[in-house]
């Protein structure tokens, strides 16, 4: 049982560091409280398993601290932190046989012979693996192969969390679900903390109660994955949550009106009054292309835009237009009306956000 | 539809291949298969003897004991220099510069031609001006290598050793790198000691170059011939006379054609069926690895 705390936290492969660039970790705090299903969730190169090798101890951070309930492990062995970590890609004991695989973490810490077997059979029988007991673990498929690393993170009694380092790379995509509803199943089973390392976002939101979005070694937004929807905290999220991402138009307040290039944006009162009180020049609003409504007539609050292309994904459809020499997509339901190449684009002003330096910012009603 | 077009003209193609094989192996080996039923006389005169010179090579009792040297022998040196070569690809640095000068300093010895070696070992053993033997009777350690057949024995050992163990150590070295780096870390976050890890990781994974190792360790220490006659040449008496050794005496010293070449033909069966009675072992033991049928 474990409330995984980091504090301060950064860490930088270079020994002597002179920007925050040379960061593979920037300074960060976070809690992971026990018995939480967390994903962290970000492209390739933004931190994240250096993060989870820090949590897991196969790292040490250069700075800040790691607290398992409190107690400092940094210098601690992941032998002695009462974790278990599944890999990208199986790691199984290929001249063992599944029991023996199970078994070992039991028998690398002398666990009587009476009570390792109910304990194999029992994590057996939840991952569905009591009819491959007897085989050799070198045959098995890959999805099985990676049930059986989780299996030797389960069968310990003093397992605190599970960390998981992108676990379904290499399992065929229709035994995907299954495997990640079998972790669901564990964790509400198991009083476990499990931290999920993806790039994927529905991965992550059909795992996680809650997401770590990290970008450039920051975790830039913590959130489920409705308010990474809704509310993205950092134009990053935006962009990279949702299919399509979130649409950015960098603005500026001129003369009482929100300039889009040469076009004057119509927007709420209240967006008008907080661009206009900002100093920043990176000025951005973001709309969801849910929340692009596309119009064959003109209408007077809507904008002129051009039509590039219609990609029909069967239950929705993706608009693709330009818009003051940019493109911006739009996400359309099924049965939309026809339009033309010229089309006119209204935002929803309910659904506008306001990003300064990159930075969502609350606009009161 | 089939696209293949039949022209029997491509028969020319495998010609040159045909004609190097046909004269660096097949004619060369048949001349051996022809000399080994043949009492050869003279140029013109030679006449058939059957299965005779196989029978009395078979029974040559100086013969068997070569044989019996010789096996000796290529356990004696596996049985050191494949725990010997995993063991030092184990401590070999894995990075940065020590790791490559450590390489090379472990190739060295393979890069010495084999009589070299011997003439090598020939010199380090001698008592007066050798180093090893010179220490050696300093301290007070009786060692001859041309009087003692034990200490014939232990150098020519030791000399193979020193030769070929860089070869296992190379291969295990490669065999380990190629482990991935996630395997150490699942077995420390599965407590594993450091032997289960050799146990059940590191030698699983060895077992391909292990294979290739030994092959090549038995096939050439059981043909060894520079190293040893240059060194002891055989002796003291015949203790270290191998079966390579004997068959060069026989087929070049005394121009004993027909049972050289009925010899010669054993030495490459026994090579061979040994070979691969070990090579076919260790695959079937592998497949016995692999499941029976589904899930």
């Amino acid at each position: 049982m474990a409330e995984i705390v980091l504090k301060r936290l950064a860490h930088t492969y270079s020994a002597n560091p002179q920007s925050p660039e040379d960061y593979a970790i920037r300074q960060m705090e976070h809690v992971w409280h026990q018995g939480g299903a967390y994903a962290l969730l970000g492209p390739s190169g933004c931190g994240k398993s250096t993060l989870l090798n820090i949590i897991s101890g196969l790292l040490e951070p250069s700075e800040g601290d790691v607290l398992f309930d409190g107690q400092r492990v940094n210098e601690l062995p992941p032998e002695e932190r009462n974790i278990a970590q599944v890999f990208q890609f199986p790691v199984i004991y290929d001249t063992m046989t599944v029991f023996d695989n199970l078994a070992f973490p039991l028998r690398n810490i002398n666990v009587p012979h009476h009570r390792i077997t109910p304990k194999v059979e029992e994590v057996a029988d939840i991952l569905e693996l009591t009819p491959l007991l007897k085989r050799k673990a070198k045959g098995l498929t890959a999805d099985e192969k990676q049930k059986v690393s989780m299996g030797r993170g389960l069968v310990r009694d003093d397992v605190s969390a599970i960390l998981f380092d992108e676990p379904l790379t290499v399992i065929d995509p229709q035994l995907k679900w299954k495997l990640r509803r079998k972790l669901k199943e564990i964790h509400q089973r198991f009083n476990i903390t499990m931290i999920y390392v993806t790039h994927d976002q529905l991965e992550a939101s059909t795992f996680a109660d809650k997401i770590a979005v990290m970008y450039d070694g920051q975790v830039v937004q913590f959130g489920t994955p409705q308010e990474l929807f809704e509310t993205p905290a950092h134009t990053f999220v935006g962009y990279f949550i949702g299919s399509p991402g979130m649409n950015f138009l960098n603005v500026r307040h001129h003369a009482g009106e929100i300039m889009f290039g040469e076009m004057s944006l119509p927007m709420p009162t209240r967006f008008v009054e907080a661009i206009a009180n900002t100093d920043s020049a990176n000025v951005k609003i973001g709309i969801r292309p849910e929340f692009v409504s596309v119009h064959a007539d003109k209408r007077d609050d809507a904008l002129p835009a051009r039509k590039c292309q219609v990609q029909d994904l069967g239950t929705y459809s993706i608009v693709t237009f330009e818009l003051g020499g940019q493109t911006f997509k739009a996400r359309l339901a099924e049965g939309h009306p026809d339009f033309g190449d010229d089309i006119h684009v209204t935002f929803d002003p309910d659904q506008l956000g306001l990003f300064v330096d990159d930075y969502r910012v609350e606009v009161q009603a | 539809m089939n696209n293949k077009v039949y022209n029997n003209r491509a028969w020319l193609l495998v010609l040159p291949m045909l004609v190097l094989v046909a004269f660096s192996a097949i004619i060369p080996l048949m001349t051996v298969v022809n000399y080994s039923v043949q009492d050869v006389l003279g140029p013109h005169a030679s006449f058939f003897t059957g299965t005779e010179w196989f029978r009395t090579m078979l029974n040559d009792p100086a013969l068997q004991t070569a044989f019996g040297r010789q096996i000796l022998f290529s356990l004696t040196i596996l049985a050191i220099q494949i725990p010997l070569g995993i063991g030092i690809a184990l401590i070999m640095p894995k990075q940065g510069w020590q790791a490559s000068a450590v390489l090379i300093l472990i190739t060295l010895p393979l890069l010495i031609p084999w009589n070299v070696v011997g003439s090598i070992w020939q010199i380090f053993t001698r008592g007066d001006i050798g180093l090893m033997g010179w220490s050696l009777r300093e301290i007070g350690i009786e060692y001859n290598i041309t009087r003692n057949a034990g200490d014939a024995w232990f150098t020519i050992i030791l000399m193979d050793v020193w030769h070929w163990t860089p070869l296992v150590a190379m291969l295990c070295y490669s065999g380990l790198r190629s482990i991935p780096e996630a395997y150490y870390q699942a077995a420390r976050i599965d407590r594993a000691s450091k032997w289960a890890v050799f146990r059940y990781i590191q030698l699983p994974k060895l077992t391909n170059v292990l294979v290739i190792a030994v092959l090549l360790r038995f096939m050439h220490s059981f043909m060894i011939y520079a190293e040893p006659f240059v060194l002891t040449g055989g002796g003291p008496g015949s203790s270290t006379t191998f079966l390579s050794q004997s068959l060069a005496t026989m087929a070049i010293g005394q121009q004993d054609l027909g049972p050289s070449a009925a010899f010669s033909i054993i030495y490459f069966l026994v090579i061979l069926l040994v070979s691969w009675v070990f090579y076919t072992t260790i695959m079937h033991m592998q497949k016995d690895k692999t499941p029976q049928g589904g899930a």
